[in-house]
């Protein structure tokens, strides 16, 4: 089979092929062609804006998290104090998950960040290809009658053609990247709301349990500490809850 | 000639280098059909890194096409898959 080089090349010729053959008329080709160009780039600016959006999502995503543990941590003190270590337990657990998520979000906010650079660059790559393809434009219509204005045509079309296709695969990828952190987004969001305890991270069997054991000796230290700061009072309701 | 870094901007490179490149690239090409995710990611950023330190980078505002695509370095299998698909990894051009 050929290699990932040429099949790539044939992707791209592919692609600009069927963008230029929409026009057979040279001079409509470059007009048609010019039009599509800033279509792309108002596509590459409107991905950036949706890759900003989603990172606004889990930034505040992150906040709320950040004040869900104390509040947990609150609820878990209540409820030993109450002398059900039961529902302290659920709490921790919970607090544990939002930690753990809390991790998952940093590298899912530094991933769209890196995301929304290589939008801006391609962005400004283009952009100043357009700018170039509009002034040429000008020049190659003056001269069309000649044989070699129409290989320049050829050229600066597939030139810019193969700059779009690079463009089209950028956004596609940051807006495939963006809606796996939207749904993994909206499961967090879901879970904070309704208290569930499901495991989402989508990991291994083996990541899972590994999670689990950490999650489960994290809650063990803190059922302890917790334990260590009740008044004797509360100590003993707890003694009595037992029995 | 001219290569094309996906992602990445247009390089000048000595004509000499196409032979490693091809290399890197069959390679490359045999780990993708392996599903070999690791050795497909260290091959295309070989592959990048060589474009990347020997080629000349070609001004922005430079419209001539390229001989060689090289496809984004962080491309993964799946995408990979995608993108020589029927379907397509690039949506068409807004009608």
């Amino acid at each position: 089979m050929a290699g990932l080089m040429s099949r790539t090349s044939n992707v791209i010729k592919a692609w600009v092929s069927k963008l230029l053959d929409r026009a057979e008329d040279p001079s409509v080709t470059l007009d048609y062609s010019y039009e599509k160009q800033r279509e792309m780039l108002q596509n590459v600016k409107r991905g950036v804006a949706d890759v900003v959006t989603a990172k606004k999502r889990l930034e505040l995503q992150t906040q709320k998290l950040e004040q869900e543990m104390p509040k947990l941590e609150e609820q878990a003190r209540k409820a030993l104090a109450a002398g059900r270590e039961d529902l302290a337990r659920a709490a921790l657990e919970r607090k544990a998950f939002a930690q753990q998520q809390l991790q998952g979000l940093d590298q899912q906010i530094a991933g769209l960040e890196a995301q929304q650079e290589k939008l801006v660059a391609s962005e400004k790559r283009l952009a100043t290809k357009v700018e170039s393809f509009r002034s040429q434009k000008e020049v190659i219509k003056a001269q069309y009658s000649a044989a070699e204005a129409q290989v320049r045509i050829g050229e600066a079309a597939t030139g810019i053609g193969e700059e779009m296709a690079d463009t089209g695969l950028a956004i596609q990828r940051a807006q495939d990247k963006t809606e796996q952190m939207q749904a993994r987004a909206g499961a967090v969001d879901e879970l904070v709301e309704a208290g569930t305890l499901e495991d989402f991270s989508g990991g291994t069997q083996l990541d899972r349990e590994l999670a689990q054991l950490e999650t489960s000796s994290q809650v063990d230290d803190e059922l302890a500490r917790l334990k260590g700061e009740l008044g004797p009072g509360e100590r003993k309701a707890l003694e009595e809850e037992k029995r | 000639m001219i290569v094309r870094l996906m992602g990445e901007g247009q390089f000048r490179i000595d004509d000499g280098l196409i032979d490693r490149l091809n290399e890197l690239d069959d390679r490359a090409q045999a780990a993708a059909e392996a599903d070999d995710e690791p050795g497909l990611d260290r091959l295309l950023d070989q592959m990048w890194r060589l474009v990347h330190d020997e080629g000349e980078r070609l001004r922005d505002d430079d419209l001539s096409p390229s001989d060689v695509v090289i496809p984004p370095s962080d491309l993964t299998l799946e995408e990979t898959r995608r993108l020589f698909s029927h379907e397509g990894l690039i949506p068409d051009a807004p009608a």
